[in-house]
């Protein structure tokens, strides 16, 4: 198992540095300059731009720049932003939880409502159910993420008023010391009322980002599920007497798990993806939100760091997806 | 009274270009301690006819039958909980490939000790107990060890082993093996019939081998029915079924035996078994019985007395002499 984990771990190098060399000249090669940017409508002078391009290291040849930047890179130094001067890895860190709370959130409640409406569409297939379950997961994939934000706002948020329409929690809550991660902060403070307050504020968000991995995730159930009932070890559990609960449930799902853990794990790329649209909607303060924010600043280090941070979480995931397979299918864990 | 009668059995499945009859009034009766064999080619309706019985066919299957009596109950009047209380303990059946049957994703210990706990609600200790004695009993060396074993790490033979150990687990009365031997090796063959006869001579439950292997048959079963095109077109005990097979169909199988054979070419049937688009008008088998004539290939025959082994047959073969009177 260690030498699986490693060689998998080895298999990351390449992408890691992959990701560092796209990060790096993709951001460059957007039209505008960020000290022109930084200094906004009042200008800069000729002697005090040139003196910004030697600071940050613009005059340097460009490989030189990215060389550098790879060194700081690798001693776990991804520079300052040239916006706020606060390191990129500080920034990251206090914005991260926000997001991995609502993409968490948003896993959750596509798992929980893909997996037994994949199950229950397949043991139904045809049936009305089943119908209907796949024209709205074709809905749910094909529909635009910002415009299914909006009609829930306008629907949730502004007639019927239940939900708010921004933001975290309310304004009338403060926590010390925060994790940030809403929800334990909310629970933890003791506080009347801040818990709901972040679960209201929760619930839209959560939606709108797991609407898409709900499609896919219940889609993919669906057919994995019906391949594995035609095999011959769903006759032998029914032919044991077991009942239909525990053949679906147990004997089939377990087996169907199997490409449905995988998609999971590649949502999660998606989701990343998806968080930076909800985020803007929701204003929602996560690293979505920041990228967006610094790809218009033009914060070479902040989008660099955020894209390599966010690629080595996938890694992590992905790496995960792979000992759970194992976990789930002992075929696999043999090799 | 039987163990086991089944009258007038038809199944017809629904496909996308009609309805299609797999089983055609087919009869099965069986004893307490009997062994039936139920001979046929592929798609003579063997296996579907005992799957209809145990309520696993899919639901594109309608099965109707003038008379399902399993042990006293009407199998056609049970709901499906209450037919899940038999199906798995009374009534049990092994399959062709063993490895494919058992889920890969549960150790075989697992997979047996399930059975053990839904039907007889025994604890986790017996569970285990009565599983190393299952093991012991088909055969399994190291039982405490296979128990833990998934079923892609043993061997053909030794998952059907597991197969029949859970088959047998909760004392059935009768056990269905489909074809348990197809899939193996011919040297693994032999032990898994031993095994089977011998569990069958031990425990006295009723066996009905399904199986397209005339050899087989011979070595293990009592009584033989020979199923052809989802009809039942034969039944005798096996000494006799061997001896003067009454049906054409019965009789070019048995020549088909190469221990049977007489001249240097093994005989075959020309043709194949009528699908769904080429049944015949009258007798099934006309088109490749060597004997057919017109009234053969238009009208129907029913089953013959049993002086001619209720051979579905209007020109039955080798009558005694009595008979023929």
């Amino acid at each position: 198992m260690l030498r699986y984990l490693l060689s998998r771990l080895m298999t990351f190098l390449p992408t890691f540095f992959g990701v560092t060399l796209i990060s790096f000249s993709f951001i460059r090669l957007l039209p505008g300059d960020p000290i022109v940017v930084m200094a906004g409508e009042r200008g800069v002078s000729p002697e005090r731009y040139q003196e910004l391009v030697r600071q940050f290291g613009f005059d340097q040849p460009i490989w030189k720049q990215y060389l550098d930047y790879l060194g700081g890179v690798i001693q776990g130094d991804l520079g300052q932003s040239f916006v706020t001067k606060k390191p990129v890895w500080d920034e990251f860190f206090a914005l991260f939880p926000a997001t991995l709370e609502l993409s968490i959130c948003a896993m959750v409640f596509a798992v929980l409502l893909g997996l037994p409406a994949g199950v229950i569409a397949a043991v139904n297939r045809g049936k009305l159910f089943d119908r209907a379950l796949m024209s709205s997961a074709l809905v749910g994939y094909s529909m635009p993420i910002f415009w299914w934000a909006l009609l829930l706002i306008i629907v949730f948020s502004g007639w019927l008023g239940w939900t708010p329409v921004s933001g975290r929690i309310s304004l009338m809550y403060y926590f010390e010391n925060p994790t940030g991660f809403m929800l334990w902060d909310a629970l933890m403070s003791g506080q009347k009322g801040a818990l709901g307050s972040a679960i209201q504020h929760l619930i839209l968000p959560t939606i709108v980002l797991g609407t898409i991995p709900l499609a896919v995730i219940a889609r993919q159930t669906r057919s994995a599920m019906l391949e594995v009932l035609s095999e011959d070890y769903i006759r032998t559990a029914r032919a044991k007497g077991l009942s239909p609960l525990r053949i679906n449930g147990l004997h089939a799902l377990r087996n169907a798990l199997i490409p449905v853990i995988t998609v999971i794990g590649l949502m999660v790329g998606t989701l990343l993806a998806g968080a930076i649209l909800t985020e803007t909607i929701f204003s929602w303060p996560g690293i979505g939100k920041w990228m967006v924010d610094s790809i218009f600043r033009r914060d070479y280090p902040v989008v660099q760091g955020g894209l390599l941070l966010i690629a080595v979480m996938v890694m992590i995931v992905n790496l995960t997806v792979d000992v759970l397979y194992g976990l789930i299918n002992p075929k696999i864990r043999k090799r | 009274m039987a163990l086991l009668e089944i009258r007038n059995l038809s199944v017809d499945f629904a496909t996308s270009s009609g309805q299609f009859r797999a089983v055609d009034s087919v009869d099965v009766t069986v004893d307490k301690g009997d062994i039936l064999a139920i001979v046929g080619e592929s798609g003579s309706g063997k296996s579907v006819s005992m799957l209809a019985m145990m309520g696993l066919l899919p639901w594109t299957a309608t099965v109707t039958a003038d008379a399902m009596l399993f042990d006293g109950q009407d199998l056609r009047a049970l709901s499906p909980r209450q037919r899940r209380r038999i199906i798995g303990k009374d009534m049990a059946m092994i399959f062709q490939e063993p490895i494919s049957s058992l889920n890969p994703c549960f150790t075989v210990g697992f997979q047996i000790k399930e059975a053990l706990r839904i039907h007889l609600g025994l604890d986790s200790r017996a569970r285990h107990r009565r599983a190393v004695e299952l093991f012991e009993m088909v055969g399994i060396p190291a039982p405490e060890e296979r128990l833990k074993a998934y079923p892609h790490q043993l061997s053909g033979g030794m998952n059907q082993r597991v197969m029949i150990a859970m088959a047998i687990a909760c004392n059935p009365k009768l056990l269905i093996a489909d074809e348990p031997t197809t899939a193996l090796d011919v040297t693994i063959q032999a032990q898994i019939l031993d095994l089977l006869t011998g569990l069958q001579r031990d425990t006295g439950m009723a066996l009905i081998l399904i199986t397209h292997d005339m050899g087989v048959v011979a070595e293990t079963a009592r009584r033989v029915q020979v199923q052809y095109a989802g009809q039942k077109v034969e039944e005798q005990p096996v000494i006799d079924l061997f001896e003067r097979p009454h049906h054409p169909y019965t009789a070019a199988l048995l020549a088909a035996l190469p221990e049977r054979a007489t001249s240097k070419h093994l005989p075959t049937i020309p043709g194949v078994v009528p699908g769904q688009f080429d049944r015949p008008q009258g007798c099934l088998f006309s088109p490749r019985c060597q004997f057919a004539d017109e009234r053969c290939r238009t009208v129907a025959p029913l089953p013959q007395g049993p002086q001619a082994g209720l051979a579905r047959c209007h020109y039955p073969l080798n009558l005694s002499a009595e008979a023929e009177a």
